[in-house]
């Protein structure tokens, strides 16, 4: 069971729970041997402390949550231990390797944040859109259904294209 | 070591010496010197102090003292720091400060001035204290160079961190930081740079902590963990003031990790709304998701409380009928004789609008890690209001204020939700009854139902008009759930303040004036929502002013710009003041309808509408360009200029404006939170449709006016006139004329 303790899990390679659910988590092995039935985004952020993946409806609605799911853009507040388990995930922590990743670069080169919780979610949705579009148009961009209470959405618009003209190596 | 000086306005200067660091904090006169936090001495840069600390190596690291909403504060304050101790901004590291109670002779201060969030005061405070902060830390400095140089301090310069000598020679920061800290500091306060030689006050600069967030390492309240905490849920009472009849807890019990259940008492009805919000059972469990699963199986008994009847319906029907009648009203502000002016009118223009009440809705929902222990406690969380938090938890727990550490956090948005700490108050009760750490989360469900809301009412509007379409007198009359409801320690406020501002527009413009405020009476919550008072009433005004132009033929523009008239300031009681410059207002609005294209004839049946209001001391105008086709509005372009005195960083005003405009198009497209058998209706962002992407104007395009005023702040001049100016370019498109909010639904009755 998760469980509320100051230091995040460590990772946990060959220590096998009878019957754990195995998942692939920014890179690395964790086994879940919990309710299958429990979220994602809660083994994420009360038993790995992988935080930056944020709560904000708990019914998929608002993207805040929003991590990849082999790849894909998935709602990590819906998508039970059960359904990632032998998957891949990666949170907006695992976006960064060696440097940013030139979505979060042209985050931060267009100014987009204002409060900053939603972000997370809305950088991974847009890393997921350039994946699936790497010329994404205007309504490309306008289908991302994530909230921005703040209403950064315009900075977000400009910061998609920006990422997109960095990952085609036009900008520096 | 310490010392002290009298810094002028009743505020004295601590000086400490710190491990090779200079720290320069402003506290209230009669502070005693305060021990440097344990956490600074050391090199754990994550840990908190006062504002400036100067490193060895020159890197220089700035206290941000403000809770950051959203609104810029991480970024603005420390920006006015850094100008006047004359450092590169890319020299600068930036910490969030704690909040910084201190006893003192004359009763309990703060180390750091001001930290709360609301009415748009930060940069206006900081403009006052945090400036002299830097340059004082900057005096010090150069004294410490003109004793190592033995030349006189006058013929001494800095830049970027450096003390330079007329013959070139250099010292750094850095390296003077230690015997800078050993000079008493001045006993006046230094200078302040003229604004000619600002070199970072009015650059664009980007959010402080921006390589934070976008890598999800920021901490929010909501990501605070501490060891042996336990998550809560509460089941709260969905019945305005009802009350819990019993529980069983059994199946809850039987969940995988609850530890314990807790029922929690509601506050008695009209007692003040200084505590817990609602009656409620709290689950405690070792994880947040089986805290969720024992809440639900759950099996509670509620009893309905006095407002069982209570519903949107019946209060708008109330307000319909108190100003039908128009008796038992309070004057707001009555001129002239608007009786006689109506008799003499040729022609009268009359109009109702209605508002809904609304909630917040912040991205983070509220929540709170609380640690009590015997003598101490701890708070962390995403807070508006550190202050009352502060008092709040020492009336709970009877711990000395000074042994509550209160750590504000990154915020996931603010609008005025985290004014009130009843979540703080939940976090504090529960943690007492379990003897342990909790760490209380809230659902997106319990935020919608259990806010301090928007009030609800309706505004009746009556303009009286001569022969020569001008307007004579004007008549405002509201009927709301008062914003003054069950406020802890009521200081004498009006019932009318929150509805309705005495001196707004057009106040002071039109001879003949008759303000009147009939209140509601009502259950919900009532509380502050960004710009508060102006989203609630500048729809009314100025939908109201575009109804005026159209009934008399005249332009929108032309109209308010002959009521505004030559430029000069005129009286203002209401936050803001002390005067309203008419010429300010009537020049964003000039600006902004040259930018929309205001006046030149249109053949793409898109449709133009402008508004333009005052807000805690900062002037706005929009303007938008709309079509309606078939169930879809599309906004062509949205334009907002502000004029918000001397700008401090104008990405982060730019950024204010851009949001703001699309906080107020959010909430008047979709959004209303409404009542029925004394129940909030509204569950999650289904029937709570913030703005998405898709129905947002691709841009904002944003003009701030250059100004050498006093700056005024900006989180909330970008929300109050973007509803009117939305509506009015509904009108403009379809001749229809939406005096209901929210926008959409009553749209699309009407078309």
């Amino acid at each position: 069971m998760a469980r509320s303790t100051e230091h995040p899990a460590e990772p946990a390679p060959g220590k096998r729970p009878p019957a754990p659910l195995a998942l692939t988590i920014n890179g690395k092995p964790y086994f879940h041997d919990g309710d299958p039935a429990m979220p994602l985004l809660w083994f994420l952020r009360d038993v790995l402390r992988l935080t930056g993946t944020k709560y904000g409806c708990g019914i998929g609605a608002c993207g805040a949550c929003t991590v990849l799911i082999d790849g894909k853009a998935a709602r990590a507040c819906v998508t039970p231990m059960q359904a990632a388990a032998t998957r891949k995930v990666t949170t907006i922590e695992g976006l960064e390797t060696h440097e940013l990743h030139p979505v979060q670069q042209a985050w931060i080169e267009e100014d987009v944040a204002q409060c900053g919780y939603c972000q997370a979610g809305q950088i991974v949705a847009a890393v997921d859109l350039l994946q699936r579009k790497p010329r994404p148009n205007d309504e490309d961009i306008a289908a991302l259904g994530n909230l921005c209470r703040c209403g950064t959405y315009p900075r977000i618009r400009r910061a998609i294209l920006r990422a997109a003209e960095l990952m085609h190596g036009e900008k520096k | 070591m310490s010392e002290r000086v009298d810094a002028g306005r009743r505020r004295f200067l601590t000086v400490a010496l710190a491990g090779g660091a200079l720290l320069v904090g402003l506290r209230l006169a009669g502070a005693q010197t305060t021990d440097v936090p344990p956490e600074l001495l050391g090199d754990d840069l994550t840990d908190l102090g006062p504002f400036v600390r100067i490193e060895r190596d020159n890197r220089i690291v700035i206290g941000a003292r403000g809770c950051e909403i959203g609104q810029g504060v991480m970024t603005a304050l420390p920006m006015l720091i850094a100008e006047e101790l004359d450092v590169d901004w890319n020299q600068v590291r930036v910490i969030q400060l704690p909040y910084g109670y201190v006893d003192t002779d004359k009763g309990p201060s703060n180390r750091y001035g001001e930290q709360g969030a609301g009415g748009s005061t930060s940069i206006p405070e900081g403009w006052k204290d945090l400036r002299q902060a830097g340059a004082t830390a900057r005096w010090l400095l150069v004294q410490a160079a003109a004793r190592e140089w033995n030349l006189p301090a006058e013929q001494l310069r800095t830049e970027a961190g450096q003390v330079i000598a007329p013959d070139g020679r250099r010292l750094t920061y850095g390296a003077l930081a230690r015997s800078a800290a050993a000079i008493a500091p001045p006993d006046q306060p230094v200078a302040l740079k003229t604004p000619d030689r600002f070199r970072l006050i009015g650059k664009p600069t980007r959010v402080a902590d921006a390589r934070d967030i976008v890598t999800g390492r920021s901490r929010f309240g909501i990501d605070a963990y501490a060891a042996n905490a336990l998550v809560a849920v509460i089941a709260r009472c969905p019945h305005l003031d009802g009350t819990l009849v019993s529980y069983d807890d059994a199946e809850t019990r039987k969940v995988a990790g609850v530890k314990d259940v807790i029922p929690i008492p509601g506050p008695k009805p009209d007692a003040p709304l200084d505590g817990v919000l609602a009656a409620g059972v709290a689950v405690l469990a070792d994880s947040t998701w089986a805290a969720l699963k024992g809440r639900e199986l759950l099996k509670v008994q509620w009893k309905e409380g006095p407002w069982a009847k209570e519903s949107t319906a019946a209060l708008a029907a109330a307000a319909n009928e108190l100003l039908d009648k128009g008796e038992g009203g309070v004057v707001v502000r009555a001129d002239g004789d608007l009786a006689k002016a109506r008799k003499q009118a040729r022609q009268v223009v009359e109009a109702r609008y209605e508002m809904p009440f609304l909630a917040h809705a912040t991205m983070e929902p509220p929540g709170a890690l609380v640690e009590i222990n015997q003598d101490s406690a701890r708070l962390v969380a995403s807070l508006q209001d550190p202050e009352a938090a502060s008092m709040l938890v020492a009336r709970l727990t009877g711990i000395a204020r000074r042994n509550v550490d209160v750590r504000m956090t990154r915020a996931g948005g603010g609008f005025g939700r985290r004014l009130k700490n009843d979540y703080v108050a939940e976090a504090v009760l529960v943690a007492k009854a379990a003897g342990k750490p909790v760490k209380l989360m809230w659902t997106r469900e319990d935020d919608l139902a259990h806010d301090f809301y928007r009030p609800f009412g309706v505004h009746a509007l009556t303009a009286t008009l001569d022969r020569k379409k001008r307007i004579t007198g004007w008549a405002h009359r509201c009927a709301a759930t008062p914003r003054v409801y069950r406020d802890a320690g009521a200081t004498e406020r009006p019932v009318y303040s929150g509805c309705l501002e005495p001196d707004d527009f057009p106040a002071g413009l039109v001879a003949n004036l008759d303000k009147t405020f009939f209140g509601l009476t009502s259950g919900m919550p009532r509380g502050a929502w960004r710009a508060p008072l102006h989203t609630f009433h500048a729809f009314a005004v100025q939908s109201f002013i575009d109804e005026v132009a159209v009934a008399s033929k005249q332009d929108a523009v032309e109209l308010r710009l002959g009521l505004l008239g030559e430029p000069r300031r005129i009286p203002y009681r209401g936050h803001g003041g002390p005067f309203f410059d008419t010429g300010r207002l009537a020049n964003v609005l000039r600006l902004c309808a040259e930018r929309i294209g205001w006046g030149k004839p249109r053949t793409d049946g898109h449709g133009l509408g402008i508004a333009c209001h005052f807000t805690f001391g900062g002037y706005a105008a929009h303007a938008f360009e709309v079509s309606v086709e078939g169930s879809e509005l599309r906004i062509h372009r949205a334009v907002c200029v502000v004029d918000v005195g001397r700008v401090v960083n104008p990405l982060g005003v730019e950024a204010q404006m851009m949001g703001g405009t699309l906080d107020g198009v959010s909430a008047a497209l979709h959004l209303a939170v409404t009542v029925k058998d004394g129940q909030v209706q509204q569950r999650n962002f289904p029937d709570y449709p913030l703005l998405r992407m898709a129905q947002a104007p691709r841009a904002v395009e944003v003009q701030i006016v250059e100004s050498t005023e006093e700056p005024s702040g900006a989180g909330e001049m970008g929300v109050p006139s973007a509803a009117p100016a939305l509506a009015n370019a509904i009108y403009a498109a379809t001749t229809v004329r939406v005096r209901k909010l929210p926008l959409m639904p009553e749209l699309m009755r009407m078309l």
